[in-house]
């Protein structure tokens, strides 16, 4: 059914065991996203070494288990990598996302984000995988500034 | 009283969209009628039969479907007017929904063109609510302090989902009271008349959301106390895209006109117009006028069923519920847990899932439709210290059998999320 291929086991195993949660220091910028119509909310903390890489993206807040899980997997994708890295995967992200179901997901550039491609069948719920990701974007860009 | 007999099986019989499977061949378990109702036969066909036999415009057509059109729109005043005990026929005013009836209540204060000194509205004036409101019952009297400098306050809600009212809120300078009979959150009824009286005590007026109430019970406004309440078309069988607003004519003669356009009018000269009696006076422009006759078939419809029968249908519905939902384990009802004072709407959280995963998996394995959100009333929400709930609200079609399907869906979501 449909409710089974949105929420993934991967899905349901990041909800209930989020990866990197909680907000941490040092970082140079934090971010606050909600999404008005459901009340879901995330304050987000990046910190990014001299030479662009990720060293810590640590997060907090509160939303169903598609945002929680969409939180913890960026947390997984983003730490160690680059900036310029993980703001291609935010695209390739966001393209899947608002395709409607119907964009082929590259898995190589998504990794375990590719879990998410069934919650691009829910208009609805769109918003919610997008919350953290977006606000990382946010964050990223200020901090490169 | 006589006991009206009640059957179920035969008023989904009346209901089209039960006839209906869901995708993958799941049966429809609609709890989500507080939101909007279904619609039966009796209602879209009066609708369709209008459309194809019977329209024209209202009021201004001169010609035999002018005729017949404008017949079918004012019996269909009459209708609302008896179904809820309007002395008059002219107290009904025809609005696109309640939040139009709402706003109209609310653009009458503060309107410099009006020295209706019970609609002057200023600086030191006050106007109170409640925070169990619906947005549209909120909103509205925002934008008015915000045109006026007036202050608003509000009526607190207890830890078991009662309105906390405290009579000193209301004080002399209180220009008006405006509350929901039923919340449309916690079910809770709230005690409209003891508030009414506390308005009038202190010569301001009161207004109720009846958007809860009157598809589910039989509501007479004049018992009510209040002077004016506002419901909707789509909520009690009938179609969206029309609203009532009832008021004491005395009120509603008195009151500015609210938007300006044809029909609204006595005479017009380029400086100037005069207006039509009410309720004419309040219903600028051509009016939904195909969704008024199906407002007036679903008002017959009711009145057919019996209000009573559909009250006590789903005070039964509702004990089951609040016994059955008791036994699953980590929910928190939001709202009173007995009968006392409430209809059949239940809203609750389940511990650490959130309404929309909730909901998500109802609909899609279940075909158990039901709401989660804030239900646009978030201050509620924010007194709960929770950002949104599930809410199974029930109608005169819905069957224990259909709680049943609720409550295991709940418990396969909370195996999903265990």
């Amino acid at each position: 059914m449909i409710g089974e291929s949105m929420y993934q086991e991967l899905i349901l195993e990041h909800y209930k065991h989020p990866q990197g949660r909680g907000l941490r220091e040092p970082y140079d910028t934090e971010v606050h996203h909600v999404n008005p119509t459901c009340g879901d909310e995330i304050t987000l903390r990046v910190k990014v070494g001299d030479g662009g890489e990720i060293i810590d993206v640590s997060y907090d807040g509160q939303g169903c288990s598609i945002s929680q899980a969409a939180a913890s997997v960026l947390h997984e994708l983003a730490t160690g990598s680059t900036v310029d890295e993980t703001l291609s995967v935010v695209d390739e992200f966001t393209r899947l996302m608002q395709g409607r179901g119907r964009v082929e997901a590259d898995e190589e550039v998504l990794g375990d984000a590719v879990a998410f491609a069934g919650v691009a069948k829910f208009p609805a719920r769109v918003k919610c995988a997008l919350l953290s990701w977006m606000a990382y974007k946010d964050a990223v860009v200020r901090s490169a500034r | 009283m006589t006991q009206i007999s009640f059957d179920v099986e035969k008023i989904r019989k009346d209901f089209p969209v039960f006839s209906r499977e869901l995708p993958d061949g799941r049966p429809l378990v609609y709890l989500d009628s507080g939101n909007s109702s279904q619609k039966p036969s009796q209602v879209i066909d009066t609708m369709r039969d209008h459309l194809a036999l019977h329209y024209s415009n209202v009021g201004r057509a001169m010609h035999v479907l002018g005729a017949e059109s404008t017949d079918a729109y004012e019996s269909a005043r009459d209708k609302v007017a008896a179904f809820v005990g309007a002395p008059s026929r002219d107290e009904i005013v025809f609005t696109k929904n309640a939040s139009e009836a709402l706003n109209l209540v609310a653009y009458s204060f503060g309107n410099p063109a009006n020295t209706d000194p019970r609609f002057t509205l200023g600086p030191g004036d006050e106007i109170v609510i409640s925070e169990m409101e619906h947005h549209s019952n909120i909103v509205p009297w925002q934008l008015l302090v915000q045109r006026t400098g007036a202050t608003l306050k509000w009526f607190g809600v207890t830890d078991d989902g009662r309105l906390d009212y405290d009579p000193s809120v209301v004080t002399e300078r209180t220009k008006i009271v405006s509350i929901a009979h039923q919340s449309n959150v916690l079910g809770t009824v709230n005690p409209v008349a003891e508030v009414a009286a506390r308005a009038h005590e202190v010569g301001a007026l009161i207004m109720l959301d009846a958007s809860q109430s009157v598809p589910h019970h039989p509501v007479d406004v004049t018992r009510l106390g209040a002077d004016f309440v506002a419901f909707t078309g789509h909520k009690m069988v009938g179609p969206s895209g029309i609203g009532v607003l009832w008021g004491r004519a005395g009120l509603l003669e008195a009151m500015p006109p609210f938007l300006g356009g044809g029909e609204m009018i006595e005479a017009v000269w380029m400086d100037r117009s005069t207006y039509a009696p009410v309720p004419h006076k309040f219903e600028a422009g051509t009016p939904p006028i195909v969704e008024a006759i199906g407002l007036g078939a679903a008002v017959d419809y009711l009145t057919e069923v019996g209000m009573e029968a559909v009250e006590a249908h789903e005070r039964t519905l509702t004990s089951y519920a609040l016994d059955a939902l008791r036994e699953v384990p980590g929910l928190r009802l939001i709202g009173p847990d007995s009968l006392e004072e409430r209809g059949g709407t239940l809203s609750f959280t389940l511990e650490g899932i959130h309404p929309h995963d909730v909901g998500q998996i109802l609909d899609d394995q279940f075909g158990v439709a039901v709401r989660v959100g804030h239900h646009c009333a978030r201050p509620l929400h924010l007194r709960f210290g929770i950002p949104a709930t599930t809410r199974a609200s029930f109608y005169l079609y819905n069957t224990t059998g259909e709680i049943d399907a609720l409550v295991r869906g709940l418990h396969h979501v909370q195996k999903v999320f265990a």
